[in-house]
């Protein structure tokens, strides 16, 4: 069992062979665009998984479809690059089917929130052990530049060229309202923060969301500039426990592990800086956890062995025999 | 006057009254009656997609056919010989199928100017001789219960509910059904409500002893039971058989069985049924979508479980998209698609076989799935333990085609012995196959099936996909020749589950027959009994039904050119008929029906006669 990671991945089964982010690196060319945010983030997470100190065949990697689905390919886990929107729903079932897993759903802005939004709200409700990472650059890339559901309003793009009419989601907002139990935000360029947000995900059991900004230096470039760099920082708010925060003329001090969300939702609608760090880190009760439960302790009801168990429900009901 | 028994050899009894009357309830009782008392039998429940339709109307009519023989018997019945019409409207919808002679009983109860003319009758059929045709019985099934549960203290509208109990103890009586299993059902069912059963089994037994001290039925009739084979018996459901079928593959595979599944008419009794049986193993997944359920079973079956989803047709056409991408990695699952009458949301209670070409076609790109289709009830349970079959040895995605006839009719049915049922090896991959390192993708040479490597399988670690994956390694390949490879071998693979199929049957007993009746999924009986009939009244035909449609047996071709005529029998516009025809250039003949109904035995045997002249 790993130490330094409790509750999120007690049941996986940890490495006593020591490991470096090669180890992590598969032997496939990584094919994004240069620049790309992705880039970085896939760097943090091969540089961070070492630290998990799990069995690498234990981790599962599944993504949709965009160009940051890509991102299972080019770690040397388990991994499916699955279809369009639909990861968190496959994951679902590996997870509820393997407690000894530790699983990734690796998305986008327009696969998690647009074509894959119902499996999103989904999940996170039930709050299903995954961890999984938004990339979010408010652009379709793969598709070559149409606005996404995280998009501005007003923006100009190949399928809006006199201007998005969308309103646009606020990824972090929609988590809280699904009542997500882990709800956090941090930047492709900041490695250090992203790799502590990652920590306290991968440590959390149940659904954790991690909305990372990340720039598309094709479609959207400089779509984050503002949080960027060295004044970058005066436009952040960065979260942590007792941190104080302002909104709607009301301050306090923040509480990610306040079970009533509604001052976590209040964060997420700050406007005047942009608030990054974990919003909401709660426990609940999962749903892989409770439904292994509720078969462990039905098939414990009974020393029999599972063909004489099968024998018996075929022979449920009025039967009769012939002799 | 002692009352004449008179034998028959086979009845077939429609009970039809409001959805709110117990029509489902009275005739499964009856049904579990005559199964334990050995006849062989067949049912058909016919109900509507509301759930309470206004009551007395035509659309809220609701019934259960019964058809019980003193021999094996293939059908449901084509015609019933008894009606039991709780109301004006459950007369009117089935008179049309009543051939002249039948018996009808009514509750004459409910024949008031009000509920007649809720059904569209101008004046009351049972006085103004539109009936004169057929053995009409009035009585006042409402009235009677009313009057005998009386001691019970329960409001009149509760009183009267028990008139189902009191028609099926009536009925009980005229053909000598056991009546100790319902009473213990009845006891069973309310045992918490001690009123409301006695005041059933009061109802029950009442019935029962009007039939025998009134002089309203002059004849009594026996049915004898039909010869079976030794063994132990339970009457059961397609839907039940399938997923007893489903629990079966996981014991016998010895993989955690896990069913996503999303509810819908008329599957979600599969998904109801796996939900109780979390004691052999069994997860089950109500996703928030059709599109969600195949999607967990996926990733189950990817982490090493025998992944399965359940819907109907409207349902597949979500999850086509999901299905197609298990082609791609080739994992085991296992899709039940349990048709209905389409298109759209079509008719959800009634029954249809008109998805065969969407299971076969119906996805992006060159993406063949195996298909496999159980002919009766009880057949569920083997269909599906080979659709597991199929799924867990060539690692690929098998469709279930059952349809609501199958689902919700029932027949007796000999419970196999467990050890007996086949056992199906996993075959996990526990090591690398390339040197030191693990391809994804390198085959089998018998079976053409990849390695299932399950996570957690240490050296093993490698990506799948939805793109197009290189040859063996399993890389990303946008390579021309390698997509045209992949594409045959994927193909390839499928038509070589052919070589594990056992020789077909077709069952011509003289090798005289120049007709071949070709069928699939439920039309097995109403074939079987048409071919039956053709063949009492002197003539020669055979009878060949398939249960795996993809691939094709390898046989099939040299047996159809066997016969100068071929006719194919179906729910729907020739489904079959245009596979046959483009893959063996036969000129089959099409019988299509598509009213929502099981074929009738005299539309196969007419159809014969046709194509024999």
């Amino acid at each position: 069992m790993s130490t330094r990671f409790g509750a999120g991945l007690e049941l996986v089964p940890s490495s006593s062979e020591p490991q470096t982010g090669k180890d992590y690196t598969s032997d496939q060319e990584v094919r994004w665009c240069p620049g790309c945010g992705d880039y970085a983030v896939l760097k943090a997470v091969q540089s961070f998984l070492p630290d998990l100190e799990l069995r690498r065949e234990n981790i599962v990697f599944v993504s949709g479809i965009g160009c940051s689905s890509r991102f299972p390919y080019y770690l040397d886990t388990f991994g499916m690059h699955s279809i369009h929107g639909r990861a968190p729903a496959i994951a679902t079932g590996i997870a509820t089917a393997r407690p000894d897993l530790s699983v990734w759903v690796v998305t986008g802005d327009g696969d998690a929130l647009s074509i894959g939004g119902n499996h999103l709200i989904h999940v996170l409700r039930r709050n299903v052990n995954m961890t999984i990472l938004l990339f979010n650059n408010r652009i379709y890339g793969l598709t070559k530049g149409q606005y996404s559901p995280t998009s501005e309003p007003g923006k100009v793009t190949k399928s809006t060229p006199v201007g998005s009419i969308d309103h646009p989601f606020n990824p972090v907002s929609l988590a809280l309202g699904a009542e997500a139990t882990f709800v956090a935000r941090t930047i492709d360029s900041d490695r250090r923060h992203l790799t502590s947000v990652l920590s306290a995900a991968a440590a959390h059991r149940g659904t954790a969301l991690v909305e990372i900004y990340q720039n598309c230096p094709i479609f959207n470039d400089g779509a984050f500039d503002d949080v960027k760099g060295a004044e970058g920082g005066d436009h952040l708010l960065r979260l942590e426990p007792g941190v104080e925060v302002t909104a709607g003329g009301r301050t306090w001090q923040h509480d990610p592990h306040a079970v009533d969300p509604s001052d976590q939702f209040a964060v997420s609608r700050i406007e005047d800086r942009v608030p990054v760090g974990i919003f909401r880190q709660v426990q609940r009760a999962t749903y892989d956890d409770q439904a292994r439960e509720q078969v462990s302790v039905a098939v414990a009801t009974s020393t029999s062995s599972r063909e004489d168990r099968l024998a018996a429900l075929l022979n449920t009901g009025d039967t009769w025999a012939v002799v | 006057m002692p009352q004449q028994v008179t034998r028959l050899d086979r009845v077939v009894i429609r009970f039809a009254g409001d959805s709110g009357d117990g029509m489902q309830l009275t005739g499964d009782r009856f049904t579990q009656e005559s199964a334990v008392f050995g006849n062989d039998l067949m049912t058909l429940p016919n109900f509507p997609a509301e759930i309470r339709a206004p009551q007395g109307t035509i659309p809220g009519v609701s019934s259960f056919q019964v058809h019980f023989a003193d021999h094996d018997i293939l059908t449901a019945g084509d015609a019933p010989d008894v009606l039991v019409a709780m109301n004006p409207a459950a007369l009117k919808a089935n008179l049309g199928d009543l051939p002249k002679g039948a018996t009808i009983i009514v509750d004459t109860h409910d024949f008031t100017s009000r509920n007649l003319a809720k059904a569209g009758y101008d004046a009351d059929p049972l006085t103004n001789g539109e009936l004169d045709a057929f053995q009409l019985h009035r009585i006042d099934l409402t009235g009677l219960t009313v009057e005998a549960v009386k001691e019970f203290g329960l409001s009149r509208k509760d009183a009267a509910r028990a008139k189902n109990m009191f028609a099926l103890g009536l009925l009980s009586w005229l053909y000598g059904r056991p009546t100790e299993t319902t009473v213990g059902f009845l006891e069973r069912r309310f045992a918490r409500a001690p009123q409301i059963r006695d005041a059933n089994i009061k109802a029950f037994t009442t019935g029962w002893n009007f039939g025998e001290t009134t002089e309203v039925f002059a004849v009594r009739y026996e049915v004898a039971p039909a010869p079976q084979a030794p063994g132990t018996y339970r009457n059961i459901t397609g839907n039940l058989a399938l997923a007893h079928g489903l629990v079966a593959a996981s014991v016998r595979s010895g993989l955690p069985l896990f069913l996503g599944s999303y509810p819908i008419t008329p599957a979600s009794d599969i998904l109801h049924e796996l939900s109780k049986h979390k004691g052999l193993g069994v997860t089950t997944f109500q996703a928030e979508d059709e599109i969600a359920g195949i999607g967990a079973a996926l990733g189950a079956a990817y982490a090493g479980s025998l992944g399965v989803t359940t819907t109907s047709g409207p349902g597949i056409a979500l999850k086509s998209e999901s299905i197609g991408l298990a082609v791609a990695l080739e994992l085991p699952l296992i899709v039940v698609n349990v048709q209905r009458g389409g298109p759209s949301t079509g008719l959800p209670t009634k029954t249809e076989q008109a998805d065969l070409l969407q299971a076969m076609f119906g996805r992006n790109g060159e993406a063949p799935v195996p298909i496999v289709a159980p002919s009766t009830p009880s057949d569920c349970f083997s269909a599906a333990l080979e659709a597991a079959r199929i799924a867990i040895t060539y690692r690929t995605p098998v469709m279930l085609l059952s349809d609501g006839y199958l689902a919700n009719g029932s027949e007796p049915w000999r419970i196999p012995d467990v050890a007996d049922l086949p056992a199906i090896d996993p075959g996990f991959a526990t090591e690398p196959n390339h040197g030191e390192t693990f391809w994804p993708y390198l085959r089998d040479e018998s079976t053409l099936a990849r390695p299932w490597a399950i996570p957690g399988t240490p050296g093993l670690e490698h990506r799948i996909g939805g793109l197009e994956k290189g040859d063996g390694h399993g890389n990303i390949s946008y390579d021309p020749a390698n997509h045209e490879l992949m594409v045959h071998t994927r193909a390839a693979k499928v038509e070589r589950i052919a070589d594990s199929l056992a020789p077909l049957d077709v069952d011509d007993p003289s090798g005289e027959a120049h007709v071949l009746v070709v069928g699939w999924g439920s039309t097995y009986g109403p074939i079987a009994a048409g071919i039956r009939s053709v063949r009492e009244a002197g003539h020669e035909v055979a009878q060949l039904h398939l249960r795996h449609l993809n691939p094709l047996p390898r046989d099939l071709g040299d047996i159809l050119k066997r016969y100068q005529r071929v006719l194919v029998p179906e729910m729907n516009l020739g489904q079959l008929s245009l596979l046959l025809r483009a893959s063996y250039l036969v000129d089959a003949v099409g019988l299509n029906v598509v009213r929502g109904l099981p074929l009738t035995s005299a539309a196969v045997a007419d159809a014969i006669e046709e194509l024999m002249e």
